[in-house]
């Protein structure tokens, strides 16, 4: 590989890279690992088998799931949108899309318990019509993650449908297919790895968010408490050797779970000859 | 490449019902905004045909073929097929195969999977069995000499294979018109003519209607039965290639089919065409194009009164592309070209700046 490539500096950005990732990703998390070999494993497994620390972590990853199914299609309609139609405010949609990058994500979560909040503008409208109540239960962390997910999903799908050949529609439809036919048969599966990747970070960074659930979640043990928090909750009380033992569970779940979402990426990749 | 070998191996009408549609379009006016890209063209296409549309490039020759495919809106106008009217006809409902200029194949699909599409989108009704649609792509991919290919993606394919996978994907839906969006525009030199060959022989067995748009008059001439020169929207003429060739309708198709000499008649011109031996009357118009094959030439004894001077020449194969600088009267001096073949033009052993005399055999007059 060295040898052969023509483009210089592979050495000095290997080099780079390699450093970078150990000072910033590496090393610390290797300390979480080292730090919890200070417990025995039965006083590990005595922690995280604690009922409190379960239903966090039931409540963690279930509402990161769903946040990050919704948002894939949330995302991926405005995606759609903003690459096939053209209309008034069509750039101002573009930024505002960006806006939950930016935005400190405790001001995000103040704003949307503020208004989902059984007294608040929506959340009296839903309770009043459906009978449902969003704040202090799971269902406003999902509110929250989908909140902070969408422009994961629209940014990675997006690209993926700029380039997209009208031509492969005009195809499909020279050959008989139906509209119906053609997003399901063509289009969909042509975007279907981008929204896999789009739906690994939302899911990725729905599980580590902290600052937009805590104020709509209510933390009510065992209801709507996410692992982020027990942990800060854990080190409040400077049960340090608790929250690494959490910590460490909760990166070994999420490593896995990238993991198999890679896998099917990949398949999907090899199955649509990507690869 | 195989593509010039004859297409042997499979009886064709057991696999193949294409039943062969004439088109008749009538008054087609097309506008995008102000820009009037076809200007009430009407054309008829018998069935059987092989058809080039051919024009310089925003002639509208593309805009027309994807108006016959309901890949585009009829401004005005309507399309005939077999006489039936499906001008408001969406394209999926059209019977028609559509080939286009990149291929346009389905990246997530193996080859087999692209050419069964059109068969496994039909209704269920008319679907035929997977077992069938297997026979038949194999059939179709065995025609276009690629079912070794079968299991592979489109990125894995060169150029000239792609085209041959997007014509046998259209084929498979059995389209009474097959339409092609200057086929082989993407394709290098020589794959490209090889296909030429191809696509001829290709119509020849299966004989089903097709057009196809090009802005190559090589390649019109070479494949086309039929060619239909366009431009600024319009239709210039209508005819089989040697008619358009030896009986341009007007000066823009003389000088868009080949090469050609343009001489604007004044005074001395006339006089300098007639020394040269061509024999003509005002009346029969103000603008003369010779073809560089209606020019003979030959050293001249006298100098004095020599008709041009030799400047240089190039090789086109078997034949010599003479530059002559004619000698004006007035002092003008235009460039003007010759063609002949190699070994005459060896016979006649000149050298450059050589004083050389013409005969002109015929022109075309355009008023």
């Amino acid at each position: 590989m060295a040898q052969s490539s023509v483009m210089p500096g592979f050495r000095p950005t290997l080099g780079f890279a390699a450093i970078y990732l150990s000072l910033v990703v590496l090393i610390p998390l290797s300390t979480l690992v080292f730090e919890s070999f200070k417990l025995s494993w039965d006083d590990y497994l005595h922690i995280i088998t604690n009922r409190r620390v379960l239903s966090t972590f039931r409540v963690s990853f279930s509402t990161a799931l769903a946040a990050a199914s919704i948002a894939s299609v949330f995302g991926c309609i405005v995606a759609w949108v903003l690459v096939r139609y053209s209309f008034a405010g069509k750039r101002v949609l573009h930024a505002l899309i960006d806006l939950p990058f930016a935005l400190p994500t405790a001001v995000a979560g103040i704003v949307l318990a503020t208004i989902f909040q059984p007294s608040g503008f929506l959340g009296k409208l839903l309770i009043d019509t459906f009978n449902l109540q969003v704040a202090y239960k799971p269902l406003g962390i999902v509110m929250a993650l989908i909140f902070i997910s969408i422009p994961f999903v629209v940014r990675t799908v997006e690209p993926v449908l700029l380039e997209f050949e009208p031509a492969m529609e005009e195809a499909g439809a020279s050959l008989g297919a139906s509209r119906r036919q053609i997003f399901t048969k063509i289009i969909f599966p042509n975007i279907l790895p981008a929204l896999l990747t789009g739906f690994a970070l939302a899911f990725a960074r729905g599980v580590g968010e902290y600052g937009s659930v805590i104020f709509i979640a209510g933390n009510i043990p065992y209801v709507s408490e996410i692992v982020p928090l027990l942990i800060v909750t854990k080190l409040e009380q400077f049960d340090v050797e608790g929250a690494t033992a959490i910590a460490l569970t909760m990166l070994i779940i999420s490593f896995v779970l990238l993991l198999l979402i890679n896998l099917l990426q990949l398949w999907v990749r090899k199955r649509s000859g990507q690869l | 490449m195989e593509a010039g070998q004859p297409l042997t191996g499979i009886d064709n009408h057991l696999i193949f019902e294409i039943s062969s549609m004439s088109i008749l379009l009538s008054n087609i006016t097309k506008k995008f905004g102000t820009f009037t890209a076809l200007d009430h063209v009407s054309l008829e296409i018998p069935e059987g045909e092989l058809v080039a549309l051919l024009g310089p490039s925003g002639c509208g020759k593309t805009t027309l073929l994807r108006i016959i495919a309901g890949l585009e809106h009829t401004g005005e106008g309507r399309v005939l097929l077999n006489r039936k009217d499906i001008t408001d006809q969406d394209v999926s409902h059209r019977g028609i195969g559509f080939v286009f200029q990149h291929y346009a194949l389905f990246r997530h699909m193996t080859v087999f999977d692209n050419v069964a599409f059109g068969l496994r989108v039909k209704p269920r009704r008319s679907r035929p069995t997977e077992t069938e649609i297997a026979k038949k792509v194999h059939a179709l991919l065995e025609l276009v000499q690629l079912d070794w290919l079968h299991d592979r993606f489109p990125d894995q394919l060169s150029g000239g294979q792609r085209q041959r996978i997007a014509l046998a994907r259209a084929l498979a839906v059995e389209p009474s018109v097959l339409l092609l969006d200057e086929p082989f525009g993407a394709l290098d030199a020589s794959v490209r003519k090889d296909l030429r060959q191809w696509l001829r022989n290709l119509h020849h067995e299966l004989n089903v209607t097709s057009i196809f748009v090009t802005h190559d008059q090589e390649e019109a001439m070479e494949v086309a039965s039929q060619v239909v020169v366009l431009n600024h929207g319009r239709i210039e003429q209508q005819g089989s290639p040697s008619e358009i060739y030896d009986h341009p309708a007007n000066a823009f198709v003389s000088r868009f089919i080949g090469q050609t000499n343009v001489f604007e008649l004044d005074e001395h011109d006339s006089e300098w065409l007639q020394s040269s031996g061509l024999i003509f009357t005002a009346r029969e118009g103000k603008v003369a194009h010779i073809r560089p094959h209606d020019i003979e030439i030959e050293k001249s004894i006298d100098n004095s009164g020599a008709a041009a001077t030799l400047k240089d020449w190039q090789h086109l194969g078997a034949l010599i592309r003479i530059e002559l600088i004619k000698n004006g009267f007035n002092g003008s001096d235009a460039t003007l070209y010759a063609e002949m073949p190699n070994d005459q033009f060896k016979r006649l052993q000149l050298n450059k700046g050589d004083k050389v005399d013409l005969r002109i055999r015929q022109a075309h007059w355009f008023h």
